[in-house]
């Protein structure tokens, strides 16, 4: 089991492959196609976070103390980030969640195509997972 | 017969795009192409040296300095208001208001002439195609005032369904407003058509041009608008500027919209006057270098030949219609029979963002998702579109790029079970 910040960096040294945004966009979206898709009955509109370029839709559940997150999204690219958070965060406890920086996102220069993507969800679905983190947290304390 | 395509035009457009700087920008190292002209157009030199000219050699207030700088400044700033006239064909430059953008336009309209004749059960009439900035100011009327806001349904083709304007238009009917060109589906309106009908029953009408100026001759007496608005960076000129015509009586009629210096005449804590029109709606210093540019936009524009811009952008069109439309599993969305060079569609399988990203990776800048049209892609049920829009610097070959790489896209994020 390894911590968020092992994760990060195993990560980061994938995307160190890569010089050019296309090359790092068509390894999120093979991500994005390969993530697990998420069960049409956890697809309802209390699981869905809007945005005005796509939604997503995140599961959160506990499992021995951790937090697991499953996710899908009608875009593939985003399906790729969520790949990328589900990677990190799935499986941690919870106040590892809640404190996780997750710089990666800036190191592997995600955060300049940001603003493009503003809209898709991911700043909102980073917050979410944070927040069903926090929720689970103090129903357990 | 499939229509013959003109690629050849009468239009330089080499020498065109060699006046706009950024078309020689690159992205990720690869050459712009710059399809996003819905969205705003792209600055000629000439705009751009107007903005730096102006706080270079004559930076100063307006209207009151009785220095040289002011004097200069506000020669230029009400030069423009002379140009803005004549461009739109507009009777008097006193029915010329400037304002930061088609969107303040609206506004300005619904809360003065909104307020001053809207009440409780009027209805105010838009089309199923405004963009947000035409529907949200008339929402915020309505609730305030208890007003119903009706709308004119459009076909398949996104065309308005102008067979059901005489029952729309009633009695209670206050104040129309309605887009030139729509901004997601390319149709132009027939908007001479609906302000004939409307004056019948002695509605004003007000025409959102924010799409319509850039790519059409605008004649204000012609259409017989009673409000007309556009901005000035989708027609070459700069962001955070932007005209409201109305027609003098109107506006002579109108409370004014904000309060501050300029607009009045005198001011006491008792009794404040307001100046005349236009600068009764001009509180405040204005944009004065934007304006400015403006001026200068409008020169260029006049500069080219419009009528051959108008053919050579139907041809642009034309063409990439053609060359998109046998794309596996691409659709067309807004197909009217007037349309301007704007062309949204989805793609079976394919998610509109993923694809706009697709573009992006190769230098194609395209529009993904609603374009602040959300209840257009509610009516034809999808969640959004890619869209293309083109200018007269754009080129058939930037086109056939598109097509090419539209179809890398499609076989990369196409799910193979959908191949």
């Amino acid at each position: 089991m390894s911590t968020i910040a092992e994760r990060e960096k195993e990560i980061t040294e994938d995307f160190l492959l890569f010089d050019e945004w296309e090359d790092k966009y068509q390894y999120i979206i093979e991500l994005g196609q390969k993530l697990k898709p998420l069960a049409s009955e956890f697809k309802t509109d209390d699981r869905k976070i809007k945005g005005c370029q796509s939604s997503v839709w995140l599961h959160s559940y506990v499992s021995d103390g951790k937090i697991r997150f499953e996710a899908d999204s009608d875009s593939t690219f985003v399906k790729g980030e969520i790949a990328l958070l589900i990677n990190v965060l799935s499986g941690q406890e919870p106040e590892a969640i809640i404190h996780a920086e997750l710089g990666f996102i800036d190191e592997i220069g995600l955060r300049e195509h940001m603003a493009q993507t503003r809209a898709n969800g991911l700043a909102s679905m980073i917050k979410q997972m944070k927040l069903d983190a926090f929720t689970f947290q103090h129903k357990t304390a | 017969m499939e229509p013959s395509i003109s690629t050849q035009s009468k239009l330089d457009i080499q020498s065109i795009r060699e006046q706009f700087p950024v078309l020689k920008e690159t992205a990720y190292g690869k050459p712009l192409v710059y399809f996003d002209n819905a969205a705003t157009s792209q600055k000629p030199q000439v705009v751009i040296d107007a903005i730096c000219d102006y706080y270079m050699h004559y930076n100063a207030n307006i209207h009151r300095g009785v220095h040289f700088l002011s004097q200069k400044a506000s020669a230029a700033f009400d030069q423009v208001r002379f140009k803005v006239q004549q461009f739109i064909n507009a009777p008097s430059e006193r029915e010329i208001i400037f304002v930061r953008g088609t969107t303040e336009a609206v506004n300005l309209v619904a809360s003065t002439y909104g307020r001053q004749h809207v009440n409780a059960g009027d209805e105010v009439l838009i089309s199923a195609m405004e963009h947000h900035s035409n529907i949200v100011p008339w929402q915020l009327l309505c609730e305030e005032k208890k007003a119903v806001l009706k709308v004119i349904p459009m076909n398949d083709a996104g065309e308005l369904m102008l067979d059901q304007l005489p029952q729309l238009l009633t009695k209670k009917t206050k104040i129309v407003s309605l887009v030139h060109i729509s901004n997601s589906l390319g149709t132009i309106n027939p908007v001479k058509e609906v302000i004939a009908l409307a004056h019948e029953m002695g509605i004003p009408v007000m025409i959102d041009g924010a799409q319509s100026v850039a790519h059409s001759m605008i004649d204000v007496q012609d259409l017989d608008c009673d409000f007309f608005a556009f901005s000035a960076h989708k027609m070459m000129g700069p962001t955070g500027v932007g005209c409201l015509f109305g027609k003098l009586n109107l506006l002579e009629s109108m409370p004014p919209y904000q309060g501050g210096g300029e607009m009045i005449q005198s001011v006491s804590f008792e009794k404040t006057t307001y100046n005349e029109v236009p600068y009764k709606f001009e509180a405040g210093t204005p944009n004065i270098a934007d304006v400015i540019a403006l001026g200068t936009a409008i020169d260029f524009l006049n500069s080219l030949d419009r009528k051959a811009i108008a053919e050579y952008e139907a041809s642009l069109l034309m063409y990439a219609t053609k060359k998109l439309s046998v794309l596996p599993g691409l659709k067309i969305i807004g197909t009217a029979k007037a349309k301007a060079s704007v062309i949204s569609f989805v793609i079976e399988g394919v998610n509109a963002l993923d694809a706009g990203m697709f573009l992006d990776t190769k230098g194609i800048a395209v529009r993904t998702g609603q374009h602040c049209t959300e209840p257009v892609m509610q009516r034809f049920g999808i969640p959004g579109t890619i869209r293309a829009s083109f200018l007269f610097y754009n080129t058939m070959e930037e086109i056939d790029l598109l097509a090419e790489q539209l179809s890398k896209a499609i076989q990369f994020l196409k799910p193979q079970s959908v191949l």
